[in-house]
């Protein structure tokens, strides 16, 4: 004798396969980009996307294409960002040694308050250049998954290093120092 | 006569400061944090409590609510901060029309289909009988009955 089967646990079945769906789904489009890190563990090296922000503070924008030819540590970061405190003066006294010899920092200050960001660079005395992403932009170009993160771009436009975190004084000298 | 005097000249004063209190446009925290995002977090401001991001979004509001800032001029500068995708609700971007109408839209229309598919699977399932007092309820009380009917046999009762 066939049964016939209530409508209630057929939509309650619905409704969880529907949810189990959704969180499949938002785990997956969660999952950082790890492409540069495959690259460099396979001891290739990726070329850097095009980056194109305004620059900090007005005037005009500001491109990664400016420094070709350079070697440039570009530092996401934001005012907001408690680990960023703990690094930017050591980009800062990197940015003094490299800056003579063809090289920068950049500074990408990522979804962050203008007035805020301003307050950070006095405070800390940053003088290299800062880009803003205000919308998230640049973030999604880098496939950046946390904060702050260093990406280490040779003279060919290349990413040669990658760090997810705070950099120290280590990773500088055996990231940065070769490329000079 | 001075005191007097001294009144008339604190009333002189307090006059700008009462119609620059009252030319001050009136809005709240509360008011615009639940209509705009905050952009990190990935949620309404409003949702986002202990985020540090959240918490300097929040101290900036209040910064230009205490300039006098209207709501729409909050919203104006959180646009110029984050760009657009800092208003939380639809039809605030005013970039898409059509997008802003489908988000209220296909939800409405969704719970219609699913309230219609649930009545309709309802009405088909009592009437292959299989609720209460249907087909099903009618056997089991026979078969009960002829079992009742058996042990009370089988006792001599």
């Amino acid at each position: 004798m066939r049964r016939a089967l209530s409508p209630v646990p057929i939509a309650v079945i619905c409704i969880l396969l529907g949810l189990i769906a959704l969180l499949a789904y938002g785990l997956a489009s969660n999952e950082p980009d790890r492409g540069v890190e495959e690259a460099l563990g396979r001891g290739e090296t990726e070329a850097a996307p095009d980056l194109e922000l305004p620059k900090l503070g007005g005037g005009g924008n500001g491109s990664l294409a400016d420094y070709r030819g350079q070697v440039v540590v570009l530092n996401f970061w934001a005012s907001w960002c408690k680990p960023c405190r703990a690094e930017s003066p050591l980009l800062e006294r990197w940015h003094q040694r490299i800056s003579a010899r063809d090289a920068t920092v950049l500074g990408v200050d990522m979804l962050d308050i203008t007035e805020d960001a301003q307050d950070f660079i006095d405070e800390y005395g940053l003088s290299y250049p800062m880009l803003k992403d205000k919308d998230g932009h640049g973030i999604e170009t880098f496939g950046v998954v946390q904060y702050p993160e260093t990406f280490v771009i040779d003279r060919d436009g290349r990413i040669t290093a990658v760090r997810r975190g705070p950099v120290d004084e280590e990773f500088m000298r055996t990231e940065v120092g070769p490329l000079l | 006569m001075r005191r007097v005097a001294l009144l008339a000249v604190l009333a002189l004063l307090a006059v700008p400061a009462a119609a620059a209190a009252q030319e001050c446009p009136k809005t709240t925290l509360g008011d615009i944090e639940d209509e705009v995002m905050c952009p990190v977090c990935g949620t309404p401001l409003g949702l986002a409590s202990e985020a540090p991001q959240a918490q300097r979004e929040r101290a900036y509001i209040e910064r230009l609510i205490a300039r006098c800032k209207s709501k729409d001029e909050v919203k104006q500068a959180l646009v110029a901060e984050f760009g657009n995708s800092v208003l939380a609700l639809p039809g605030d971007q005013g970039d898409d029309d059509l997008g802003d109408a489908l988000v209220y839209v296909i939800p409405a229309l969704g719970l219609v289909l699913a309230a219609g598919g649930i009545a309709f699977a309802v009405v088909r399932w009592r009437r292959r009988g299989g609720g209460p007092g249907g087909r099903g309820a009618a056997s089991l009380a026979g078969a009960d009955g002829s079992r009742l009917d058996d042990d009370m046999e089988r006792y001599d009762l």
